[in-house]
């Protein structure tokens, strides 16, 4: 078996050139191959043969945001329970068995996309498709199973959000930032909601939601794809569409006309840290060119420490500890801007003002050509690095294609951006930098209490013998 | 452990917004287990079907080693090194110094200020980090190939020639500040930095890696570089590089960027150690919602001929994610945590066998009491238990080498360990023989329960741990 040897796509080449010459265009040639099967699943197989291992992905084109209301955590509930049993699984075996042969596995829900995934070696990758097949549709579920995985995901609540006082914030903030659209409910679920889900809200999830006409199948690693498709067709292949399957319609935003300020008091918190989220179009949702131009917009003004945040507040006022943030482009109905600065000290009326500063500054005179051409260049080399990684291309082929993209889009990218323009960016950050469409939060290191608001954090350790 | 990235506070304090970016995707494993990943990758540099890799030993021209992996269908390479030292070298009183240096790194060298230093450096597109552990500095450096000379040029200068200009140096003093004062407050952060604490008192292991308010306050540009200049030498130096470039054209880069560093480090002498015996239980008070405890004891060392069967061990009971015992009692029966997982560290002067459990306040003494008794049945383990885990363990070794980032990660974790490339060849057969006569030996060596150290933060009940304490005391 060659660990190494085997041609590296030409697209990484042609992504490279681009580097080199950065405004010069090239058309990318395709490396990942679609196709699709009778029952309408939808299927992305990536070739990549230094390694006889593959990666194996399904994606449900399902995420928390179509969760009914009053049910928040379902989607992200019912991937847990799919690791329980069906008729040829046992209890708790799938994780087992694929470890026996070798693999890891794991699954993840968004607010747009619920998906599994595994890493084998590639003589596995039958085993691993009857297995995911199987459980599309033959999910089995008890009470016994459901009430104990309830608390799991309830702890899963405490160690990433309640214990973390930075995440309590951006779970409020994200309530804030979306009047009417879901993306405002929290992935996980409310806590309250959380502890009411019942077997019967899953399967009925389930039920609606998955089937191979709703989902995706991504394979990158060492295969060809006609050995996919022959695989696809004699597991996936054989399940029936359903079509009763929903469409997503989700509640749209109302034009958002009034600025949002939020301040979240938690004596956990550290340094006091200035938050800052704005709605804006995704990669789906936005005109053409308009969500590159917010991509480089935000390498420019927020990404690391040639930002123009982190000059102004950290290098030259000193304001800030640190600063960053980032366009979130990836969601089928709209995207955001998220900007963050850890104070200095305390006082946070300087930081944002200075914040607000260099936004204004960015909408009304844009950027400089330099800085365009710098920051291309940065995003195609992360481009370039990422692909190394073959679970990350399946990742972002398969995110691209689960929120209706297509792969020339996916492969187009390197070139789209390219193409854009000073001007571009100047309107993108002139149009989404607006604070009617914002949310502003304030993390504070006080107490929740009456306790004035110089108290320290205080830690008593008690150290026993036993 | 080891953290303290160069800007540390992205990982910590803001690590939410990062989630958020990819919309807020939740995984069914999460942060425990990307802790034992993160483990395992350095642990085990064991081997891989290496038929088809071939690792050349290369020597410069002016006589450094490096291991080489050329991979020339993309023009670009991934070289890491690292040198002996890490926390462990920082001098008392200056403890985060080695942590602090790291992220020194591109903030200016010869005659670039940070500015012009963190431009170049975007120019070329190369990327450079380094990250310190208790044991070790770690650089990691990234170029394509069209800009290797000059990306190596700028290598040497942050490796030969740091600034630490003063404004820079605070600048980043004020990251690491922030970044310490998030740390206290992170309940896993607090029962980590406590468990070093108390299981290795008195030896540096048990000082903060990532230093103290104190300490950070107070460190120098002229202890940063007296730290460099006391760590960054030829004589500790190990260099994997891997991707497209010749075993010619690797020692001259290899002479261009280390070939000015002394001959040797002037390392303080650091003891050999274990972790404290007779057990250990405290307890942080913080006000949150869901207790964390970090528990754990002694090891064998890498070369100990039990070392392997302790590997295998711990996967069964908690380093094998879903297969493990722990997972399958106290989250899959009981639904008492999300997380709960082990591993075997060996650092250079001591090894541990430790783990975490996260469990909302009132549940935490069950949890514990559970994987107390789990750690006792371990020498009751079955040849299926055992089958199973060899056959994970060999089966996923190939997972570990399907990247260039990946392969050079692992080669040097095996030439940090002190074994040579046949390693590779041989690791599966050294897997496949282990026994459950081994296993149970081991077990017997390792996992007494009395020795067990436990830190726990937040505010638990542990009325029911206690009382079983005492039984078993009793009985």
């Amino acid at each position: 078996m060659h660990m190494f040897g085997v041609s590296r796509p030409l697209f990484t080449m042609v992504a490279i050139l681009m580097l080199a010459f950065a405004q010069q265009t090239v058309s990318a040639e395709p490396r990942a191959s679609e196709f699709k099967l009778s029952n309408g699943m939808e299927v992305v197989v990536i070739p990549d043969h230094r390694a006889p291992v593959v990666t194996h992905m399904v994606w449900y084109k399902v995420g928390a945001a179509d969760e009914p209301r009053g049910v928040s955590g379902i989607a992200h509930f019912l991937e847990h329970l799919m690791f329980k049993s069906t008729d040829k699984i046992a209890v708790g075996d799938f994780s087992k068995i694929i470890s026996r042969l070798g693999g890891q596995d794991n699954a993840f829900t968004g607010q747009d996309v619920t998906a599994y995934h595994q890493r084998i070696a590639k003589e596995q990758l039958k085993t691993l498709m009857e297995m995911e097949a199987d459980r599309m549709v033959n999910l089995r579920l008890t009470d016994d199973e459901v009430t104990p995985e309830r608390q799991v995901i309830i702890e899963e609540r405490r160690s990433r959000i309640d214990n973390n006082p930075g995440a309590l914030l951006d779970e409020q903030m994200n309530a804030a930032l979306y009047l009417s659209h879901p993306y405002g409910v929290p992935v996980i679920g409310w806590a309250h909601e959380m502890a009411k889900l019942s077997r019967q809200d899953a399967m009925r999830f389930y039920k609606r939601y998955y089937a191979p006409n709703n989902a995706i199948l991504v394979v990158a690693g060492d295969v060809t794809v006609e050995e996919v498709k022959k695989l696809a067709e004699e597991t996936y292949g054989k399940l029936p569409a359903n079509p009763e399957v929903e469409t997503r319609e989700r509640p749209q935003e109302p034009p958002q006309i009034a600025e949002r300020r939020l301040t979240l008091k938690d004596p956990r918190a550290g340094n006091a840290s200035f938050h800052r989220y704005y709605i804006a179009p995704s990669y789906v949702t936005a005109k053409p060119g308009e969500a590159e131009a917010l991509d480089l917009l935000m390498k420019i003004v927020a990404d690391g420490s040639t930002s123009r945040l982190y000059r102004k507040l950290v290098v030259d006022e000193k304001v800030a500890a640190t600063t960053g943030g980032s366009y979130s482009g990836y969601g089928l109905d709209s995207g955001s801007i998220s900007i963050y600065a850890v104070g200095a000290d305390g006082d946070l009326k300087p930081v944002e003002d200075e914040v607000n500063a260099v936004l204004d500054d960015v909408r009304k005179n844009g950027v400089t050509e330099l800085e365009l051409e710098r920051a291309k260049k940065a995003l195609i080399a992360d481009y370039i690095y990422e692909s190394d990684n073959q679970a990350s291309l399946a990742r972002r082929y398969g995110w691209a294609v689960a929120i209706g993209r297509k792969i020339s889009d996916v492969e187009a990218w390197p070139e789209a951006l390219a193409k854009v323009t000073v001007d571009d960016v100047k309107k993108a950050a002139d149009s989404y930098l607006d604070s009617r469409h914002s949310v502003t939060g304030w993390l504070l290191p006080e107490p929740e209490g009456a306790k004035g608001s110089g108290d320290r954090l205080e830690q008593s350790v008690s150290h026993t013998r036993s | 452990m080891k953290s303290g990235k160069p800007r540390g506070y992205d990982m910590d304090a803001v690590r939410f917004l990062r989630l958020k970016n990819i919309r807020s995707a939740f995984s069914r494993l999460g942060s425990g287990v990307s802790l034992l990943v993160f483990f395992a990758a350095f642990i085990v540099t064991l081997s891989q079907p290496a038929s088809a890799m071939k690792i050349q030993t290369v020597k410069s021209p002016g006589g450094i080693e490096a291991w080489l992996v050329e991979e020339h269908a993309v023009p670009m390479m991934a070289m890491r090194f690292a040198f002996d030292g890490g926390s462990s070298q920082d001098p008392e009183g200056q403890e985060g110094v080695s942590n602090f240096l790291t992220a020194m790194l591109d903030e200016g060298a010869g005659d670039l200020n940070a500015r012009e230093f963190q431009e170049r450096m975007q120019d070329l597109s190369m990327r450079m980090n380094y990250e310190d552990a208790k044991d070790a500095f770690y650089g990691n450096f990234e170029t394509l190939t069209e800009n290797r000379d000059e990306a190596g040029k700028l290598l040497k200068l942050a490796l030969n020639k740091p600034r630490f200009d003063k404004d820079a140096v605070e600048r980043i003093r004020q990251q690491l500040l922030a970044s310490l004062a998030y740390a206290a407050r992170d309940p896993n952060k607090v029962a980590q930095n406590e468990w070093y604490a108390v299981a290795f008192a008195g030896h540096p292991y048990a000082r903060p890696s990532n230093g103290t308010e104190a300490t950070v306050s107070k460190i120098s540009g002229a202890d940063l570089d007296a730290y460099r200049k006391r760590v960054f030498a030829k004589d500790t130096l190990k260099v994997v590089a891997v991707g497209d470039i010749t075993p010619e054209q690797l020692g001259q880069l290899l002479d261009e960027v280390f070939g000015d560093l002394p001959a040797s480090a002037k390392l303080a002498p650091v003891a050999t150690t274990d972790p404290v015996s007779g057990g250990r239980q405290t307890v942080v008070d913080m006000n949150v919602p869901q207790s964390v405890a970090v528990f754990g004891m002694g090891a064998m060392p890498r070369k100990d001929p039990d070392f392997i069967p302790a590997f295998v061990l711990n996967q069964i009971l908690g380093g094998g994610g879903f297969a493990s015992k722990l997972m399958e009692e106290v989250r899959e029966k009981r639904g008492l945590a999300y997380s709960v997982y082990t591993y075997v560290y060996p650092f250079q002067h001591a090894s541990v066998f430790s783990g975490g459990v996260a469990t909302r306040n009132d549940m935490m003494g069950e949890s514990l009491d559970i994987i107390r008794e789990e750690l006792k049945k371990a020498g009751d383990l079955t040849q299926e238990d055992l089958d199973n885990a060899k056959s994970y363990l060999i089966g996923s070794y190939p997972l570990r080498f399907d990247t260039n980032a990946k392969i050079a990660s692992q080669l040097l974790g095996l030439r940090m360990d002190g074994f040579g490339p046949e390693y590779i060849e041989n690791r599966n057969a050294l897997i496949a023989a282990v026994t459950l006569d081994d296993l149970k030996r081991v077990a017997k060596r390792m996992l007494d329960t009395d020795n067990l150290i436990v830190t726990i933060v937040g505010k638990p009940e542990l009325e029911q741990a206690k009382a079983s304490k005492a039984n078993a005391k009793g009985g």
